[in-house]
């Protein structure tokens, strides 16, 4: 390496044109309309009547050099080496003849056995973290629960029968960097830090301090070291201490456990966009397949599938029945800590006489 | 350390990832163990994974390592049990920018396996939850390495820390008939144009764009950037009366109004026959009757943008979803472009100056009050920009407040009727 100069910096974004399908790139800007052909399987047709094929599959999102390489021996036989990625993590063959798709298709599934779906009104593929596989400060797995939740949703994955579109996500932090879902499970820690007095020299104080929402930390000096007190009455247990200084510890693998949100949305489409509220809380962490988080998801998406109608996403069918009816249908218990507490609190509440009796 | 190395008689010990093999869904943890047959570092990564499986406990600690000329693009990982799995002492995620919209040829694919498995432990993620392309399980040296090699091959390393991250946008025009501008164009222009400041973070904290070519914001960056861009446009959608006769002779008229007429969210539309007729001027653009008759409704023909600001998640003050902060912006000639660039560096520099410590734009916005923006970044108040005024009376007006300390005061100020000076940015 060292004989090699050194390489040039600041380059930017890829050249993405030379990337683009044949038929994208001709047709760029100036399609016409799309249409679903089956469950995974879309047809963009240009204005020129060019017809592209797409085949959506589930990713693991996590994948070997050579899993890569598989995927590119498929993309190389059926679609002249072009492939793109989805938000969610699925992969798109792109591909011109259609007499192909039956021999892609079937090669994905079969050969590299990821299954074919994940478009229109289906459960697609999970957003998902990083977890104990490689990140600093998770309270749970990401990869691991998905793929447990994908072996039980796979069903829902490959085929398009609910009233709209159901996105999931899954953090193993109260960051919560999977953001919002129309589902989302992310842990919750119930103590306040674990401090290292000995560690903390590690940590810029200052913003151990600042980077509290609940001004709970303060400067104090323990055992002639410089250090913080978090005030316990004052902390919420969001761990953004802990991410900002490794040595205030909010994890507990005994006493962290899993929350559910719903009805969160990212599109605009009908209503605007919303975020995701709090269905189930308490679930235990439960290693290596969370069967607990599947069968409540599978609880919530059923009484959707009965009660959404076509085109309502999971939130939109709640605010229409309304939050009580939510958890009568759902059979989870609402609790005093389903209401807000935060800054928009009030606007949370029933501010009306409106009442389903 | 060399990736290479393993210790002798290391084996797989992994019965509680051995269940997340079975079942349908691709396994991660199959993959990973066919391929550490030839990776020997993988077993190592497996079995400290399979002890966190175990004890519920994570064994992962961060430190600080950057690509020379970088300040970013390397998340250094370093192993709590190096002693027992050497391999993993040092084993980061490299950050690569990915092409924007996610698209591949096989060849640039192989590049990246290649070169993941040249320096590390051939491990890929596709893709981030910020968009990158993820390479995982590379030592210091490797790091430096494989960052060499990728932008010899044309790629360059990603965002980490307080700087403009990794931009993502959706596949747009390459490939959706909805998309009302460039997407992927204004993504390469933005992360080239300010490149610096995604690779050496200078900014108070992290800065997220997010690119969706119309409102189904299928790149999620109303809720998930700090400044998201959405295609839209003026003026009437495209109806096709045809195919709009089509559409109900095929699902009914029923269909028509139970799924497009009662569900637009400003009634705008009504049907005669089999004539539908838009009040265009209350179209919010939503998207909704185009996603249900995309064969008969188009976007209308005078494309451009709305720009919002401030959306994260929950650290510090609670969820921030992104707001509008202008209406309608052209984004077609490189013209639109340089304009656009000059209003992000209006939009960061007031921001950077006045924004605190870790204060995301968002937050900053809800300290100082969004009229103070506005004001910063000189920027006139437009009623879209809100869903209502306010409701408190408490307001500091600066035009009637009595001066304390000398001076007049202006008399009978023209507050009332003062005619708007207009957007500065175009409408």
């Amino acid at each position: 390496m060292s004989e090699r100069p050194m390489a040039p910096r600041d380059q930017g974004a890829p050249d993405y044109t030379q990337y683009l399908h044949p038929l994208m790139a001709k047709n760029y800007g100036k399609w016409d309309y799309h249409e679903r052909l089956r469950p995974g399987v879309l047809v963009h047709v240009a204005e020129s009547g060019d017809k592209l094929f797409t085949v959506r599959a589930g990713s693991p999102r996590t994948m070997s050099a050579d899993t890569v390489r598989k995927v590119c021996d498929i993309a190389d036989k059926y679609c002249e080496g072009f492939v793109r990625f989805t938000t969610r993590a699925n992969i798109e063959f792109l591909l011109g003849d259609e007499s192909q798709l039956d021999g892609l298709i079937n090669t994905v599934e079969q050969d590299l056995g990821w299954p074919v779906g994940g478009t229109g009104p289906s459960v697609s593929n999970i957003a998902h973290t990083q977890g104990w596989l490689h990140c600093n400060l998770p309270g749970t797995d990401a990869a691991g629960s998905v793929k447990a939740m994908m072996d039980d949703l796979i069903e829902e994955f490959k085929s398009e029968s609910f009233p709209n579109r159901v996105h999931l996500s899954t953090s193993c932090c109260q960051i919560n960097c999977a953001s919002h879902g129309d589902i989302s499970v992310i842990v919750q820690h119930h103590h306040p830090p674990r401090i290292n007095h000995d560690n903390m020299q590690i940590c810029e104080l200052p913003k151990v301090v600042a980077i509290c929402p609940a001004a709970a930390i303060r400067p104090a000096v323990v055992n002639g070291h410089e250090s913080v007190e978090v005030v316990q009455e004052k902390c919420m247990y969001c761990g953004a201490c802990h991410g900002q200084c490794p040595s205030m510890e909010i994890r507990d693998a005994n006493t962290d456990t899993l929350s559910i949100w719903v009805g969160g949305k990212m599109s605009n489409a009908r209503s605007a966009p919303t975020f995701m509220k709090l269905a189930v809380w308490g679930i235990p962490n439960n290693p290596p397949r969370w069967p607990e988080v599947s069968a409540a998801i599978r609880r919530i998406l059923t009484a959707y599938k009965e009660g959404g109608k076509d085109w309502e996403r999971l939130g939109e069918w709640i605010e229409r029945i309304g939050w009580q009816r939510f958890f009568e249908k759902t059979g989870f218990p609402f609790t005093k800590y389903h209401i807000d507490d935060s800054p928009e609190a009030l606007s949370n509440l029933n501010r009306s006489a409106m009442v389903r009796l | 350390m060399s990736n290479e190395d393993n210790s002798p008689g290391m084996t797989l010990n992994t019965p509680l990832l051995n269940e997340l093999e079975s079942g349908p869904w691709p396994s991660f943890v199959k993959d990973l163990k066919e391929y550490s047959k030839k990776r020997p570092q993988i077993v190592q990564l497996l079995n400290q994974l399979e002890e966190s499986y175990e004890n519920k406990w994570n064994y992962w600690l961060g430190k600080i390592i950057n690509v020379p000329g970088y300040g970013g693009g390397v998340i250094a990982r370093v192993s709590e049990k190096a002693d027992k799995y050497p391999a993993l002492a040092n084993f980061h995620t490299v950050r690569v920018i990915e092409p924007p919209g996610w698209v591949y040829n096989t060849q640039a694919l192989r590049n990246l396996a290649d070169s993941a498995e040249r320096h590390g432990a051939g491990i890929l993620q596709l893709h981030g939850m910020s968009g990158d392309i993820l390479l995982l399980g590379f030592d210091d040296n490797g790091s430096m390495n494989v960052a060499e090699d990728l932008m010899h091959d044309g790629w360059d390393i990603g965002g980490s820390g307080a700087a403009m991250r990794t931009l993502q946008c959706c596949v747009g025009q390459a490939r959706c008939e909805m998309a009302c501008f460039d997407t992927m164009k204004t993504t390469k222009f933005i992360t080239d144009s300010f490149i610096e400041y995604l690779h050496r973070p200078e900014f108070v904290y992290k800065f997220k764009f997010k690119l969706s070519g119309c409102g189904n914001d299928c790149g999620n960056s109303i809720v998930r950037s700090d400044m998201p861009i959405i295609g839209t446009w003026r003026g009437p959608m495209q109806v096709n009366q045809e195919k709009v006769a089509e559409f109900i002779d095929e699902k009914g008229m029923e269909y028509l109004i139970d799924n497009v007429l009662t569900r637009c969210p400003t009634r705008c539309m009504s049907v005669r026959g089999k004539e539908l007729k838009v009040e265009d001027s209350e179209c919010v653009r939503c998207m909704h009757c185009i996603n249900v008759m995309n064969k008969a409704l188009k976007p209308g023909k005078d494309r451009g943008v709305t720009i919002l600001v401030g959306g994260h998640r929950t650290l510090k003050i609670g969820d921030t979803m992104s707001s509008v902060l202008v209406p309608f912006m052209k984004l077609e000639t490189d013209e639109d472009l340089e304009n656009l660039k000059e209003f992000i560096e209006r939009v960061w520099e007031f921001w950077n100056d006045n924004g605190m410590d870790h204060e995301r734009i968002g937050e900053f916005i809800h300290r100082v009050g969004m009229a103070t923006f506005l004001d910063g970044i000189g920027l006139e108040p437009d009623p879209r920009m809100i869903l209502r005024p306010r409701t408190s009376p408490y307001i500091k007006f600066e035009e009637l407040a009595p001066t304390r300390f000398g001076g007049e005061q202006a008399q009978n100020p023209k507050v009332w009727n003062r005619e708007s000076e207009g957007p500065e940015t175009a409408d």
